[in-house]
C-alpha cells in the first residue's frame, strides 16, 4: 500500500442542483440554501450553492438545447461562441468561468452535483475514474458515517475517456444520484437523504481541513464498461421493454442467459454477454434517446492510501 | 310467427322483469393511447395493437386503437400547446380554426370528427383512454357519470376479474372539478389510469396491468353484446370532492412537499391530524378536515403546474340496474 498522501486544504466548494432541470431534489435543496445558507457552513469553509441550468429548471425539462452534463469537455469549453450554439454550451462556459477553469490552479477545489434518476439505484456516489484519492476518501466516510442507507460507488467514465460532467470543472468532484424518482416529482424521503449526504460530505471536508488523518482502506466500486440499448424496430421504435425480472435490480448481478427484455408479443430476450455484470441505470427515462436501456458495470476493488492535509 | 299483441307482451315482459334495463349493443369501440405523450404504456400498447391487433379483437365488435396526440408522443412530452385531455368542451370543439389555434384544440376537433361528434347518435359507443400517473394509484378506472349503468356493470365485471388485486374506481363527477376529457366524446367514456410510472418510462409490470384491464373490459362488451344478463350490482367508488394545492409563498413557490407518511398512500384513509405536508424547516402540516377522506393523485408530476398536490375523495356506493343488450 502506498504511503500517506497529502493534499492541499479544501477552501472553495460548490454544490450544484438542476444540472438537469427536472431532477427535483437538488433544485429544491439549492433554492432553499440560496435563501438559507447556514446548512452549508462549516468552521473551515462555506460551500456555495448554485442552479446549473436555470432555463431548463424554469421549464422543468432535462435540457433546452443539449444535455448540460455532457458538455463539460474541453472541446465544448474551449470552443468559440457561436450565435446558433445550444444554450447549454454557453452555460457550460459560464460555469467553467465561475468554478473552473477546468484543469487550472484557480478551479474550485470540490464541486458536488445533485441528481435524480427514474432507475432504482438507491443513493449512489458517482466519481470519475481518474480522480481517485479525495473523492474516494469522501465516499468511504459517507459509507461509514451516513447511516440512512447503503451507498454504492460508481465510476462513470472509461479509463481513457475525459470526464464530461459538471463536477469535472473543479479539481475534485462527486455526484449524488438518488432514485427512483420520476422527473418533475419531489419525494420527501429522497430530499431528506440528499440533504443528509451533502451535510456528511461537508463534515468530511471540514475534518480533512482540520488535519484529520484518514487511514488507508480497501473499497468495492462499480466501474462502467458499456451500455445496452433496447431492441428496436428498423424505424427506431422500441419493440420491447425492460424485463420485469431486471426492472429495479440496479447493482445486482446479471448473468449470461438472464432475461433482460420482453417484447410486446410476450417473448423474452436474454443477456448474451460472456460474464456476470452489474447493471445500473436500468430504465432511466432520459436514456431512451441516448439508446441506453441499462449501463453495464463490473465490480472492482480499490486500494486507497491514507490521506491528510498538507 | 308471433302476432303483434304477443310481440308487445314479450317486450313488456322483458322490460319489467327484475328491473333489468335494455342497453343498446356496443359495436364501435376505440382505445386511445398517447393523450399525454409521455405516458408510455398506452402509447406502446396502441402502437403494438396497430401492428398486431389480434389481442383486442372480439366477435361482434370493431375495436380501433388510436394515438390521439402524435406530436406530443414524438417529443415524449405531455402536450405541445395545452393539455389535450382538457379541451373537449363545446367552446373548444366549436372554435374557429385559425393559424394560431393551439395544436391540441385542432387535434380535439379532428378526433371529435373521427370518433364523435360528442353528444350525437353516431358517436363511438365506447372509448378506453389509456393513461399513466406518477402517483401510486395502482390500476384505477375512471368514471365520469354516476348514472351510467353500462359502465358501472363493466367496472364491476373488471373488478371481479382482477380480484384479489384491487381496482379502485375514481368518480370525477363534480359541478366544477369534472374536466372535458378526450374520451368524453363517446357514449361510454372509460379512463384507465395506471401507476406509479415515471413520465417517459415504460415498465413491464405497469403495461401488463393495463393490458389485463383492457382484456377484461373487452370481454365484458362481447359477453354483453351476446345477450348475457347482468343482475343489479353495487360497487364502491371514490368520488372527488376537492383539490388540494401545495403550500406556497407569495412568489408562488412551493414551500412544503408531500409528507413521507402521505407519499404513495393513494386510496388510504386520511384522518384529522394525519401528516400531509413537510416544510423546508422540517415541520409537519397536518390534515385539518373533520371527516375521513381518501386522497389520490398524490404527487403527480403533471399536476404541479395545475396547483394540485393531491385530490380528496369520499367513498360512495353506486348501484347499477340489471342490464342486458337490447339486441338479444
Amino acid at each position: 500500500m502506498a504511503a500517506l498522501q497529502r493534499l492541499q486544504p479544501v477552501s472553495h466548494v460548490a454544490v450544484s442542483g438542476g444540472t438537469h432541470g427536472n431532477e427535483m431534489s437538488g433544485i429544491y435543496l439549492v433554492k432553499h440554501w440560496l435563501r438559507e445558507p447556514s446548512a452549508l457552513q462549516r468552521d473551515s469553509f462555506s460551500a456555495t450553492p448554485f442552479l446549473a441550468n436555470p432555463l431548463a429548471i424554469e421549464r422543468c425539462v432535462r435540457y433546452v438545447g443539449r444535455d448540460l452534463n455532457r458538455t463539460f469537455t474541453k472541446q465544448f469549453l474551449n470552443s468559440k461562441a457561436a450565435w446558433d450554439e445550444p444554450y447549454e454550451v454557453q452555460r457550460a462556459r459560464e460555469i467553467n468561468q465561475l468554478y473552473g477553469p477546468k484543469g487550472s490552479a484557480q478551479a474550485f477545489d470540490f464541486l458536488f452535483e445533485l441528481h435524480n434518476t427514474t432507475a432504482n439505484v438507491g443513493a449512489c456516489l458517482i466519481a470519475s475514474v481518474q480522480d481517485n484519492l479525495l473523492p474516494m476518501h469522501l465516499c468511504h466516510f459517507i459509507q461509514t458515517h451516513c447511516t440512512l442507507g447503503h451507498y454504492p460507488i460508481l465510476l462513470y467514465n472509461l479509463p481513457d475517456q475525459e470526464a464530461y460532467s459538471i463536477s469535472s470543472v473543479a479539481k475534485h468532484g462527486l455526484a449524488f444520484e438518488l432514485g427512483p424518482q420520476p422527473q418533475g416529482v419531489l419525494r420527501a424521503d429522497l430530499l431528506t437523504q440528499m440533504g443528509a449526504l451533502v451535510a456528511c460530505a461537508l463534515d468530511f471536508i471540514d475534518l480533512f481541513n482540520k488535519g484529520t488523518t484518514f487511514p488507508a482502506f480497501e473499497t468495492e466500486a462499480y466501474r462502467f464498461i458499456g451500455s445496452v440499448d433496447y431492441p428496436r424496430h428498423p424505424d427506431g421504435e422500441l419493440c420491447a421493454s425492460v424485463h420485469s425480472k431486471l426492472q429495479d435490480k440496479d447493482f445486482l448481478p446479471l448473468r449470461p442467459g438472464d432475461p433482460i427484455f420482453q417484447t410486446f408479443s410476450g417473448e423474452e430476450i436474454l443477456y448474451q454477454g460472456h460474464a456476470t455484470i452489474y447493471p445500473v441505470f436500468i430504465n432511466e427515462a432520459a436514456y431512451y434517446e441516448k439508446k441506453i436501456a441499462f449501463n453495464k458495470t463490473e465490480k472492482c476493488s480499490l486500494s486507497i492510501p491514507a490521506l491528510q492535509r498538507e | 310467427m308471433l302476432n303483434e299483441f304477443q310481440q308487445s307482451l314479450k317486450l313488456l315482459n322483458r322490460m319489467t322483469s327484475c328491473s333489468v334495463v335494455l342497453g343498446a349493443p356496443v359495436r364501435r369501440v376505440a382505445i386511445f393511447g398517447g393523450t399525454h405523450g409521455n405516458e408510455l404504456s398506452g402509447v406502446f400498447l396502441v402502437k403494438h395493437w396497430q401492428k398486431n391487433g389480434a389481442e383486442i379483437q372480439r366477435s361482434g365488435l370493431q375495436v380501433t386503437p388510436f394515438i390521439t396526440n402524435p406530436r406530443a408522443v414524438k417529443k415524449c412530452t405531455r402536450y405541445i400547446d395545452c393539455d389535450l385531455n382538457r379541451v373537449f368542451d363545446p367552446d373548444n370543439l366549436g372554435r374557429k380554426v385559425m393559424e394560431d389555434i393551439p395544436y391540441e384544440v385542432r387535434k380535439a376537433q379532428e378526433i371529435n370528427n373521427l370518433f364523435g361528434p360528442k353528444g350525437s347518435d353516431v358517436a363511438y359507443d365506447l372509448i378506453f383512454d389509456l393513461h399513466n400517473t406518477t402517483s401510486n394509484m395502482g390500476g384505477t378506472l375512471i368514471l365520469e357519470n354516476s348514472g351510467n349503468d353500462f359502465i358501472i356493470q363493466m367496472f364491476h365485471y373488471i373488478k371481479n376479474a382482477l380480484a384479489p388485486e384491487s381496482c379502485p374506481v375514481f368518480l370525477i363527477e363534480h359541478p366544477n372539478l369534472k374536466y372535458a376529457t378526450t374520451r368524453s366524446i363517446a357514449k361510454h367514456p372509460v379512463g384507465v389510469e395506471v401507476g406509479p410510472q415515471p413520465q417517459g418510462v415504460l415498465r413491464a409490470d405497469i403495461l401488463d396491468k393495463m393490458r389485463k384491464i383492457i382484456k377484461h373490459g373487452l370481454d365484458f362488451v362481447r359477453i354483453f353484446n351476446e345477450g348475457e344478463e347482468f343482475p343489479p350490482c353495487t360497487i364502491e367508488v371514490y368520488r372527488i370532492i376537492e383539490k388540494v394545492d401545495y403550500p406556497r409563498n407569495k412568489n408562488d413557490e412551493i414551500i412544503a412537499i408531500i409528507h413521507p407518511c402521505l407519499q404513495d398512500q393513494d386510496w388510504q384513509p386520511l384522518n384529522k391530524g394525519d401528516p400531509v405536508f413537510l416544510t423546508c424547516d422540517g415541520e409537519t402540516i397536518a390534515y385539518e378536515g373533520d371527516s375521513t377522506v381518501y386522497p389520490t393523485f398524490v404527487n403527480e408530476a403533471a399536476y404541479y403546474e395545475k396547483k394540485q398536490a393531491f385530490v380528496k375523495t369520499v367513498k360512495v356506493k353506486l348501484t347499477a340496474k340489471g342490464l342486458r343488450s337490447s339486441s338479444s
